[in-house]
């Protein structure tokens, strides 16, 4: 008993600066994930440690190569004395060492062979990573997780060029902790509680100090009654209006005996907020798509809690909600004494509490009609209920979709070969012709059986090749493409390297990718991300 | 010593041995290249945390084998969730040795050589020496003094700028899941200082509320560690507070949730006091190895012009998918750090010396922590004011209170101010206006 107290206060320290970005909750999924690394490549290994290091629950490496000499070159997870050994079996006790509550197992298996033989091997991960694989045998494995609904991501990395690509069926996500947001302060609509409690205070008869401790929140209230009686009950709805309502802020700021007015924070304050507290409270539009969702309208017994939560939350808005969203029930920090803050505070919590026990209503009633088994708990209610607008849904395309000339979103590709074509991009062209040059470069492989320059006395032969074979892809889309020679040239330059810090880069990005798919918080990219290692920049384009 | 095997830089030839149309105007593809990166190419890594570790590995992997490492921290457990080259055993030493150590053992032929000290100690002789230093620190102050001291090995010939005494400083940054990395020419682009607006102030509450209106349970601890812990002195008479100490923090902790308690408060944790008390930075692994790596990459393509370097910002951000924003940070005009000019400024006769002390603490592009101010008058050195020596402070001290014309200064006068955040002294001079012109 006392051992394992210390284990978990041990865990407390260890994993303490990230415990303050995805929570206690977070770290338990994380911890009961299942990962797979398709190939112990540079760009596997770095992706893998970036989850290792965090703490994932088990970790299995599949990989039929032997260690080669070039791999131990660029792969920190490798050593020269393993050359020849097996590079599954190397990475996977090399990566170990990083953190004891991790288990590493490995496979020393063809790809293509294990897949014929036991697909059902791939869909016992919670997530599946590939790297280093041939077109046809991502088709192939794409499909088995597909059907499965298992993640899988595909990274790589190609001279200074980053690919990273998420491919999910479906990924909900509660706590999308976005960077800005809007408070919920329901000023346009008061709810009960806050009506109460501003009306249970009088400016006018406060004494100096009271009144100049007065949460904003209330002065601005008591304002917007003054001026609502003034103008028919309607907010203040343009710049002007809004500009008004401030002077008339203003004139409430108590004088002093010269007729000079007292500095009082709480009414700058109040003025301030104006412009960011009087939003009009609505459900975001976002949400509202989700509220006509078919996985939210047809419900069944095996419908996930989140769109269980969903079709609860439309439910509320519909009826006992009166059209809005549950309250958030959290102010921000604001110049006022302690005891009306905090009693303003509960005033929040408490309206936020009764929505969410609302919801929770609808929640069950719910679960009973569709006869689904098992409960969602008062917490899982709650923490849905605060995120309620920020709710995500992420709905990839499959790569078989992507892959497909039929399928393809040659639109959004069109757009880009387009651009670049028009303006002399030489400087600002957009990354998603690294895409198309990628993709290109998978061509000449099926084609040659080797990359584009990856012979030292091939560079130059290759760069009609490439571009015939760029010709080739542009055409299957329907695009007329004349990508500029500088790129093709530049491709062969390449010839297939993988660089350890363009590995280390994408290891980073995509095992962060992995943790919010694990987590189920903060939203991952929908759904290609190029880096572009030469200038520093990206983009993320959704195939 | 040959430590290569065979193919074993097989990806790195292809870049540095064949040209490219978007390479350098200077790149010569060439085996040489590497040979430079190997034998002769001196890197200097400051910062043996979360970017050193990963700058040390990126690094050696690229094929830099004469590497140093300065950094005076020791290794603590809450470094192992990404600070990769430590071990739990290692708890306790120095992270350059440690790190230094496990680099050397996993890459044949590279040799890092690490310096269990502060960057402080080292003197422009010893940083002249190396031809590309990398930054991973979490500190704005000793930014700053690595990029003065960058800029204080410029030489200068009839005010052109002497090329090969500058010394490229490629600096990332990270803090949470936001990150940025960029690279400095010292006098040729922006420099640290000359971007001071792109740190965010810190954050510190107003005294009057933690001392008489708390409202969140962060101003019951602040209130703990700044009014109550110096009153209490609850382990003993001039014992600071040790934020590493369980001790510590767990007083802090409970006297925290008396007062909390007290207001109805509610929210006080031991997580949350200890990051009030240590003022402490979230911390993951993948943001890291992404900053340290597109840092790696500049240092790579600076030392081998295989491609042009970032010109020279990017920031980057994965908490919603993954963003990056790269652009031209531009020089400040008259910056005091890298313009090679003389900051002017312009006080009156009645101002008080305390007066340009605020002004070196407050101005936005100077920010200053505790400057300290000479000059020369009558051909002999006088100290105005120093805040760093105490029996100097205490001797100065009244001449803060004085007016400039009452300290003798006169119009024209140079000021020679020294301060934390630069190796440099820098040169000030004062437009003194009479008390006529300015009215």
């Amino acid at each position: 008993m006392a051992s394992q107290k210390k284990g978990t206060l041990d865990k407390n320290n260890k994993y303490d600066r990230q415990l303050r970005l995805w929570g206690d909750h977070g770290q338990s999924s994380l911890e009961t994930a299942r990962v797979c690394l398709i190939n112990a490549s540079a760009t596997g290994t770095e992706i893998l440690k970036n989850l290792i290091l965090p703490g994932i629950g088990s970790f299995t490496i599949l990989d039929g190569n032997k260690v080669q000499g070039e791999d131990v070159g660029n792969n920190f997870f490798l050593t020269a004395d393993s050359i020849g050994k097996s590079r599954a079996q190397v990475a996977t006790e090399l990566l170990s060492e990083l953190n004891e509550d991790v288990s590493g197992d490995f496979l020393e298996e063809n790809v293509d062979d294990l897949l014929q033989k036991n697909p059902a091997f791939f869909t016992s991960f919670t997530t599946v990573i590939a790297t280093q694989l041939s077109e046809r045998t991502l088709l192939d494995l794409g499909k088995v997780l597909w059907t499965a609904n298992i993640p899988l991501l595909v990274c790589r990395c190609y001279g200074f060029i980053g690919y990273l690509r998420v491919v999910i069926k479906e990924h909900t996500i509660i706590e999308s902790h976005p960077d800005n947001f809007h408070e919920d302060l329901r000023l346009d609509y008061p709810f009960r509680g806050l009506k109460e409690y501003c009306d249970s205070l009088n400016l006018e008869t406060m004494d100096k100090k009271e009144h100049s401790h007065t949460p904003w929140l209330v002065i601005l209230y008591k304002y917007l009654q003054i001026w609502e009686e003034k103008h028919g009950g309607k907010m203040p709805k343009n710049y002007k209006e809004k500009v008004a309502l401030k002077e008339l802020i203003k004139e409430g700021i108590r004088k002093n005996e010269n007729g000079v007015p007292e500095e009082e924070e709480n009414f700058d304050e109040a003025i301030k907020s104006v412009n960011s507290s009087l939003n009009a409270t609505g459900i975001p539009s976002d949400i509202k798509a989700l509220f006509e969702d078919p996985s939210c309208l047809k419900l069944n017994s095996e419908s996930k809690n989140f769109w269980v939560m969903v079709r609860a939350l439309k439910e509320f808005t519909e009826n006992d909600g009166n059209g809005f969203l549950p309250l958030r029930g959290s102010i921000p920090d604001m110049t006022a004494d302690s005891e009306r803050y905090i009693q303003l505070q509960t005033v929040y919590r408490e309206q936020a509490e009764l929505d969410s026990i609302a919801v929770a209503g609808h929640v069950h009633a719910l679960l009973h009609n569709i006869g689904r088994k098992g409960t969602i708990s008062d917490t899982e209610i709650k923490t849905f209920c605060r995120n309620s607008a920020f709710l995500t849904v992420l709905r990839t395309g499959s790569l078989e979709e992507e892959y497909g000339a039929d399928t393809a979103n040659t639109e959004e590709l069109g757009r880009h070969v387009m651009m670049e074509e028009e303006e002399d991009a030489s400087d600002e062209g957009d990354d998603t012709v690294l895409y198309i040059l990628l993709r290109a470069a998978d061509r000449f492989f099926t084609e040659y059986t080797r990359y584009p320059g990856f012979f030292n006395n091939s560079v130059e032969a290759d760069i009609p090749k490439l571009k015939a074979c760029l010709v080739k892809l542009t055409h299957d889309w329907g695009l007329s493409a004349g990508l500029k020679d500088d790129y093709i040239q530049e491709m062969c330059r390449y010839g297939a390297s993988e660089l350890h810090t363009v590995s280390a880069f994408m290891g980073g990005v995509t095992a962060q990718e992995v943790i919010k798919l694990v987590t189920g918080q903060f939203v991952p990219i929908n759904n290609t991300f190029i880096y572009n290692g030469q200038r520093q920049t990206s983009t993320t384009i959704k195939l | 010593m040959e430590a290569d095997w065979s193919s074993r830089w097989d990806h790195l030839q292809k870049i540095v041995e064949r040209g490219g149309p978007f390479a350098h105007p200077d790149f010569e593809p060439s085996p040489e290249i590497l040979g430079f990166l190997k034998d002769s190419c001196k890197i200097l890594v400051i910062g043996a945390g979360g970017l050193g570790c990963e700058l040390l590995k990126d690094l050696a992997l690229m094929g830099f084998r004469d590497i140093h490492v300065i950094d005076m921290d020791t290794i603590d457990v809450s470094n192992l969730n990404r600070q990769f080259l430590f071990r739990a055993c290692d708890v306790g030493k120095a992270k350059a040795d440690v790190a230094a150590a496990f680099i050397n053992a996993r890459v044949p032929g590279c040799k890092v050589t690490p310096h269990y000290a502060k960057i402080q100690d080292f003197d422009d002789f010893f940083y002249r020496g190396f031809h590309i230093v990398v930054c991973g620190l979490d500190s704005i102050i000793a930014r700053r003094w690595m990029n003065g001291m960058l800029i204080g090995l410029l030489t200068y010939e009839d005010g052109e700028l002497d090329q090969s005494s500058l010394i490229p400083m490629v600096d990332g940054g990270t803090e949470g899941f936001k990150g940025n990395a960029r690279v400095i020419l010292p006098g040729i682009t922006a420099c640290v200082e000359c971007t001071l607006g792109f740190y965010p102030p810190q954050i510190n509450f107003p005294l009057c509320t933690i001392a008489h209106t708390p409202r969140l349970p962060e101003h019951c601890i602040e209130f703990v560690r700044i009014l109550l812990w110096p009153k209490e002195e609850p382990f003993g008479a001039g014992v600071a507070i040790d934020g590493d100490d369980p001790k510590h923090i767990q007083w802090i902790l409970e006297k925290s949730q008396e007062r909390a308690n007290e207001y109805n408060i509610s929210g006080i944790t031991y997580r949350l006091t200890q990051g009030v008390v240590k003022r402490i930075m979230p911390a993951v692994a993948s943001t890291n190895a992404v900053i340290a790596a597109a840092c790696a990459t500049e240092v790579f393509k600076i030392a081998t012009s295989c491609c042009l370097p970032l010109n020279n910002y990017m920031n980057f951000n994965d908490t919603n998918g993954v963003y990056t924003y790269t652009f031209e940070a531009e020089r400040l005009e008259g910056c005091l750090a890298c313009s090679n000019k003389p900051l002017s400024v312009t006080f009156s006769e009645t101002d008080k010396l305390q007066d340009i002390i605020t002004y070196l603490q407050e101005n936005a592009s100077l920010q200053m922590k505790a400057p300290g101010i000479t000059t020369s008058m009558g051909g002999k050195n006088k100290t105005l004011y120093m805040q760093t020596v105490k029996s100097i402070e205490a001797r100065t001290r009244e001449n803060l209170k004085m007016s400039l014309k009452e300290l003798g200064l006169e119009n024209g006068q140079e000021l020679y101010v020294a301060d934390v955040t630069t190796p440099n002294t820098l040169t000030l001079q004062l437009q003194l206006a009479t008390s006529m012109d300015n009215s």
